[in-house]
């Protein structure tokens, strides 16, 4: 049997897919709906049971359509710090605001992506954020929460 | 029945309605063509506003709406390959592709012409068909909703790439496992949230769908930046190109509208089934009946596998309508909005609307069909003017997708851990495509998750626990035979070119 990524990705899923069937044999239902013909779990157990035998077939069944991914050319770097900067993002945007760490996270993201107009950088992120702001909040009615703003008084 | 369309025409013919149709197309498509903020969330938007007019005019405003945000759902799908609403995933296989090919303007125009065919071809099977229509929506059981869901998802799996089935089907799988994360809807059992109160309400469509396509096409597109391979595709993205359908592209469209939209609307009238089944279905048929040549064109810029899904999610909107205003069963979330607004307005739909104030009916079908023509003069014209958006270059415009996929999580719950769970997704979906796995089939089965086991539940308890109601009933049995049949196809046809 030839290992390759996919064989790889195919056993995980089959691990993954005995994590869930495991779970799912834990999933607690009523005394009462222990032995109905569907209770809470049975869905899910067909589901780990199916997951089970695709992963397995394509495990057992040889690789037609072998996927040759170069890694020397993929952009592992930008990609994680574009990545860490979203996380960084995800972290901040309810206690400091939705304005200051939107337009800080566009701002980064330009940056580390190679960009270095700093006008159009700087454009594309604080007015844009706040004009999309506006259409949410101020036209569309939709709340947008933001300590930083409600802090300096403008937004009440 | 001509009295009552006559009526409806009559009030939705008016200055003043005529005007609401052109700003509610108007601000629909902008609301559409934010990820995450779909036709429902539009319409919910629409209705404190509505309630200020009288019903007609209101409705007149929310079928604006509606259909201007099902168009802009297709554009972002086709400029950005971020759909914001289960209905237009399809669109994006061959949409995307081809703007990739610097056809933008070309997809966009096939999209907008397709969704008014499909929608006018629905309307004309709705004035002939509607009657009958609402008996054979009530003949379909929970059995014959589970086959159909077994029958739409092996059909998307079976007509992915070439050698990709079982990779469909574990995506599948997988889709489902997401869609049983959180409360059991019966029992309200807790599944898979590992004491986790973030996950007891399940995860949502709209991370799951940014996840999957916008964030994780964004970190694919980094990912790739100095991948040779990929180079060339990246360059043509900043090209717009004709809007102009030339003569062969028309007569592809011409054979795939009418068999998409007679799929589409006869879909569109199952309740439940809606727009997402029967764009699929759609294009899995599309694929299926076309030649060797064209079927090697699927999912990488098809004429005719971006008009047939288009086709069929508009005229399932129209077909919807049918067991909604029938039976007062919403067909999907987008009707249960309109079903809520109707019912504000003080219209109560359900099997004596249709008999006894045929004009109500007809108002509303009208007022839809008005909607879409003035979205058609509208929006074509204005379609240059959307697909400037792919002139942004790549540096401004994957954090612009970042942005957008992490505002439509946050304005939707405020909460760090659904953004935390949409960029681990996102992770996992980009190395998961790395490696060829579709996205399409865990979406829809993601999707259908919900209802699949729903309907499960009640033709097993209906059964005592047997599986006979697989083949109990014909209708069960001969979509379930559709399903086996698509499966044997599948496998002939992958052996016959092995050989």
């Amino acid at each position: 049997m030839n290992i390759n990524t996919t064989k790889i990705i195919s056993l995980l899923f089959f691990i993954f897919s005995a994590f869930y069937l495991y779970t799912a044999y834990q999933i607690q239902v009523f005394a009462f709906d222990e032995n109905a013909p569907f209770n809470a779990r049975t869905f899910p157990i067909y589901l780990g049971y199916a997951g089970l035998f695709f992963s397995g077939l394509k495990l057992i069944l040889p690789d037609t359509n072998t996927i040759k991914v170069d890694h020397k050319n993929l952009e592992y770097k930008k990609t994680g710090i574009l990545i860490l900067i979203a996380i960084i993002y995800g972290a901040t945007i309810l206690k400091v605001g939705y304005f200051l760490t939107t337009s800080l996270f566009l701002f980064a993201s330009y940056y580390f992506l190679g960009e270095r107009r700093w006008i159009l950088m700087f454009l594309l992120s604080f007015p844009f954020v706040a004009a999309f702001m506006y259409l949410l909040h101020g036209i569309l009615d939709i709340y947008l929460r933001d300590p930083f703003l409600q802090l300096i008084g403008v937004m009440g | 029945m001509i009295e009552g369309i006559l009526i409806g025409l009559t009030t939705a013919l008016t200055f003043q309605n005529i005007l609401m149709v052109m700003v509610g197309c108007f601000f629909g498509t902008i609301i559409g063509m934010l990820p995450g903020l779909g036709p429902m969330t539009a319409i919910a938007l629409m209705i404190p506003i509505t309630y200020g007019f009288d019903p007609a005019t209101g409705l007149i405003l929310m079928a604006g709406v509606y259909y201007g945000a099902v168009f802009g759902g297709s554009t972002s799908s086709i400029l950005l390959n971020a759909p914001g609403v289960p209905g237009t995933v399809a669109t994006s296989f061959d949409g995307y592709p081809m703007a990739q090919q610097g056809k933008a303007g070309k997809a966009l125009a096939i999209a907008a012409w397709s969704s008014f065919a499909g929608g006018t071809l629905s309307a004309i099977y709705l004035l002939f068909m509607a009657p009958s229509l609402s008996k054979v929506s009530l003949s379909f059981r929970s059995p014959d909703y589970f086959a159909l869901m077994i029958l739409g998802l092996t059909a998307i799996a079976a007509f992915s790439s070439k050698g990709q089935f079982l990779k469909a089907m574990m995506m599948v799988v997988l889709g489902l496992m997401l869609a049983s994360v959180g409360q059991d809807s019966l029992s309200d059992i807790t599944r898979f949230t590992f004491n986790n109160m973030n996950l007891t309400d399940g995860i949502s469509f709209v991370l799951v769908v940014m996840a999957t396509f916008a964030m994780s096409e964004a970190l694919t597109i980094i990912l790739k930046r100095n991948d040779p391979t990929d180079a060339a595709k990246q360059v043509s993205l900043t090209e717009l190109g004709s809007i102009r359908i030339n003569k062969e592209e028309r007569t592809k469209m011409y054979k795939t509208i009418p068999r998409s939209s007679v799929i589409g609307f006869l879909i569109g009238v199952l309740p439940g089934a809606g727009a997402t089944i029967a764009s699929f279905l759609a294009y899995g048929m599309e694929r299926n009946v076309v030649s060797d040549e064209e079927k090697e064109k699927f999912g990488k810029g098809s004429v005719n596998g971006l008009s047939a899904p288009e086709t069929a999610n508009n005229a399932a909107c129209s077909g919807s309508f049918v067991p909604m205003l029938t039976l007062g069963i919403p067909g999907s979330g987008t009707t249960a909005v309109m079903l809520g607004a109707l019912l504000g307005f003080g219209v109560q739909p359900g099997p004596r609307l249709y008999m006894t104030n045929p004009e109500i009916f007809w108002s509303i079908i009208m007022s839809m069909y008005i909607g879409m023509v003035i979205l058609l003069i509208l929006n074509l014209p204005l379609i240059p003017y959307i697909a400037r958006i792919l002139a942004v270059p790549k540096n401004y415009l994957i954090p612009l997708i970042l942005f957008f996929s992490v505002t439509g999580i946050y304005v939707m719950s405020f909460n760090n851990f659904d953004i935390y769970l949409m960029i681990g997704i996102a992770v996992v979906a980009t190395f998961l495509r790395l490696y060829d796995f579709p996205m399409p089939p865990l979406i829809l089965a993601f999707v259908l998750g919900g209802l699949m086991e729903e309907n499960l539940r009640r033709s097993l308890l209906l059964s005592n626990g047997s599986w006979e109601f697989l083949w109990d009933r014909t209708l069960t049995a001969c979509i379930l035979a559709t399903t086996i049949l698509i499966v044997i196809w599948h496998i002939y046809k992958t052996f016959k070119k092995k050989n």
